[in-house]
């Protein structure tokens, strides 16, 4: 009796679960495919970056396979590295991107939970004014930001212009806007209750920001540290425009200005600098991202 | 501790009015429970005394001073929230002392405080862990202990239980029934389950459409309710509510509810409803224990009828049937010995000690 009723019942569950791990089986297939050619695109330049960074010069100009070391080298390193000029590039660069984070911090972090819990007139209207700064492009802005800068310098005569710490007035008009918007979301997703619990428990607004919202928003802090930093980091544009003395240029200005002599291409020396300047952040990244990943709301209320 | 007293307290959110006008006076050492149905404006009231929520109009006292415009912070209060609101990135004991930290107690005062609530409330083990590893009876009482510590002057509760499964909720309505009476702090409870405001309240507020509908002991508001809609909410199953009319009938009144069944009043109720308009349309109000199988209701006062049920509900202890008389769904509560089956008839009797009569149309119980 129970084997009949166990066939009878067999073949229609089989045939239900199968579909289900069919349609699954086929929704992995196109995720590694999609995956693997997403990480083709992403990982070639790099490698590519590598493979030359490797090459002498002779080597990099010969007619032999681009994508194989034939006498690796580590040549292009030992001469960046021992350069003073390349180490001032990282150092400024270390500068402006720290300051610039601890700026962009200050100021959205505050602004973000003003706008996403101080009701107040018009906060809605500033919340979107702020991203649609984000959207005007720096191409257009670097012009009139010049000009300003060059109107302040002859009415104060503060030099501005050709200084490594204007970079650190300009990114924030990057980095401020998309920080504070990012902020603004991390702090909506936190319950009303939560910031009522520690108004009653006596706290004052600023020390709900400081002992509730910032330890709860930690991965979203770190997600806008980490925007922050890569944008003063890569930035390319302004200290191209703002800064020319060498001992005020950042990395990527500085590869760019005194590897590239006239016509001459220094590309061994280019992409190691390239690659050298590409870690930073990557360390950043690694150690942050398990903070980044980990929900720390969980448990503050009914999950 | 203190008393707490609503003086013509309104809200208004632009144009809606969710709160009209309450006056409530909650003496030292009460526990009151708003009760009523999701948008009667009983939560808005919390979240006024709370501080939590401007206040329109009428003022709110607490310990005999206004506080519409003190913050929350100064009035001396502790809440508990539905959804704990517990903070998620400190443990157990650092969520308890937070306002107690804030304000600068002395160390070894919060640890004794901290202690003492955590025996009181039983998580003295789950001292160091956090929200997230804690089960949602035990993040409720952690959110109790937090204002357990606080020692305040009124403890506002809003849902507090509404997030637990039933069985850890009865638990949990012992636990805070407990609580308060070690610690003797004025509470306001805020809740919709009829069944909550019964067991913990030492007096029922019960609210409608912004307005309170009627004040009492729960026992008060279950046997004398003042209007349909209290009536009608406290109890479960709810009261029935069957239309009729009063009619004379040799030298005393009956109700009459269709053309075959009229029922006649005792006594003390004959005089009472004397004076009430033969034309008035009126509703008979009785709740299912009232209504019995024929066997059980016997006595002067029981009126028997036959009815054939439609759905039968047992219980166990006792046996829930419901039938149509009159137009209307009834609820009756009969000896689970008895056996009833859909379909069919059932003799029943009334027992009109226990009835009420109410006007239709102004929903006044009479």
């Amino acid at each position: 009796m129970s084997t009949i009723a166990i066939d009878k019942a067999g073949p229609s569950r089989k045939t239900k679960y199968g579909s289900i791990s069919r349609d699954r089986a086929w929704a992995l297939r196109w995720s590694y495919f999609f995956l693997i050619i997403f990480t083709i695109v992403s990982l070639v330049p790099p490698i590519y970056m590598l493979i030359t960074s490797l090459k002498s010069s002779t080597e990099i100009s010969a007619a032999t396979n681009p994508w194989w070391v034939f006498h690796p080298t580590l040549e292009n390193y030992i001469a960046l590295l021992s350069s003073n000029q390349f180490l001032t590039f990282f150092w400024n660069s270390a500068l402006v991107s720290v300051l610039v984070v601890i700026i962009t911090m200050l100021i959205s972090v505050p602004a973000a939970f003003a706008l996403s819990r101080m009701r107040f007139w018009g906060s809605a209207t500033i919340a979107t004014g702020i991203f649609l700064t984000y959207l005007i492009p720096d191409t257009l802005l670097f012009l009139p930001l010049f000009k300003m800068f060059a109107t302040f310098n002859d009415w104060t005569g503060i030099p501005l212009i050709n200084r490594w710490y204007v970079l650190v007035i300009v990114y924030p008009t990057l980095t401020v806007p998309f920080c504070t918007w990012i902020m603004i979301g991390y702090f909506a997703s936190i319950p009303k209750e939560l910031d009522e619990a520690a108004i009653i428990d006596g706290a004052s607004w600023f020390q709900t920001l400081t002992r509730i919202f910032i330890p709860v928003a930690l991965p979203g802090l770190i997600a806008a540290t980490i925007f922050a930093f890569t944008v003063s980091w890569a930035q390319f544009l302004y200290p191209m425009v703002f800064t020319t003395s060498t001992d005020q240029l950042v990395m990527p200005a500085g590869i760019i200005t005194t590897l590239i002599k006239g016509d001459v291409f220094n590309w061994g020396q280019i992409m190691t600098g390239a690659l050298l300047g590409a870690a930073p952040p990557l360390i950043i990244y690694a150690f942050l991202m398990d903070y980044y990943i980990s929900g720390l709301t969980a448990g503050a209320t009914k999950g | 501790m203190a008393e707490v007293s609503l003086r013509k307290v309104v809200k208004r959110y632009d144009d809606v009015e969710a709160v009209r006008g309450i006056d409530l006076d909650i003496p030292d050492h009460e526990f009151v429970v708003l009760v009523g149905p999701s948008g009667c404006g009983k939560s808005t009231t919390l979240r006024m005394i709370a501080g939590l929520e401007d206040i329109s109009d009428g003022e709110i006292l607490i310990g005999g001073d206004v506080v519409n415009d003190v913050p929350p912070k100064d009035r001396d209060i502790a809440m508990v929230f539905q959804n704990y609101a517990l903070y998620p990135h400190m443990t157990v004991a650092e969520n308890m002392s937070f306002g107690l930290r804030l304000k600068r107690y002395p160390k070894a005062e919060i640890k004794q405080r901290v202690t003492e609530a955590a025996r009181m409330l039983d998580i003295t083990d789950l001292i160091d862990r956090k929200p997230k590893q804690l089960s949602g009876g035990q993040r409720q009482r952690v959110a109790m202990g937090r204002a357990i510590v606080r020692n305040p002057k009124v403890f506002l509760f809003d849902e507090p239980l509404s997030n637990l499964d039933a069985k850890l909720r009865v638990q949990m309505r012992i636990e805070i029934k407990k609580v308060h009476q070690k610690v003797r702090t004025t509470t306001v409870y805020v809740t919709h389950d009829q069944v909550e405001a019964m067991t913990l309240a030492d007096r029922v507020v019960v609210m409608n459409h912004g307005r309170i509908e009627q004040i009492g002991p729960p026992n008060e508001l279950y046997h004398r309710p003042a209007t349909k809609f209290v009536a009608g909410f406290i109890g479960s199953p709810a009261m029935n509510f069957i239309p009729c009319r009063i009619e004379d009938a040799g030298g005393t009144l009956q109700v009459r509810i269709s053309d075959t069944i009229a029922f006649p009043l005792p006594r003390e109720h004959a005089a009472r409803y004397g004076g009430t308009s033969r034309d008035t349309k009126l509703l008979l109000g009785l709740r299912p224990e009232h209504i019995v199988d024929a066997q059980s209701g016997q006595g002067p006062s029981f009126q028997t009828f036959n009815a054939t049920p439609d759905v039968i509900e047992p219980m166990g202890m006792e046996t829930f049937v419901y039938f149509p008389i009159a137009g209307v769904q009834l609820c009756g509560r009969i000896n689970p010995g008895i056996d009833a089956r859909a379909g069919v008839p059932l003799r029943l009797a009334v027992d009109l000690n226990h009835m009420h009569l109410l006007n239709e149309t102004t929903g006044q119980v009479l």
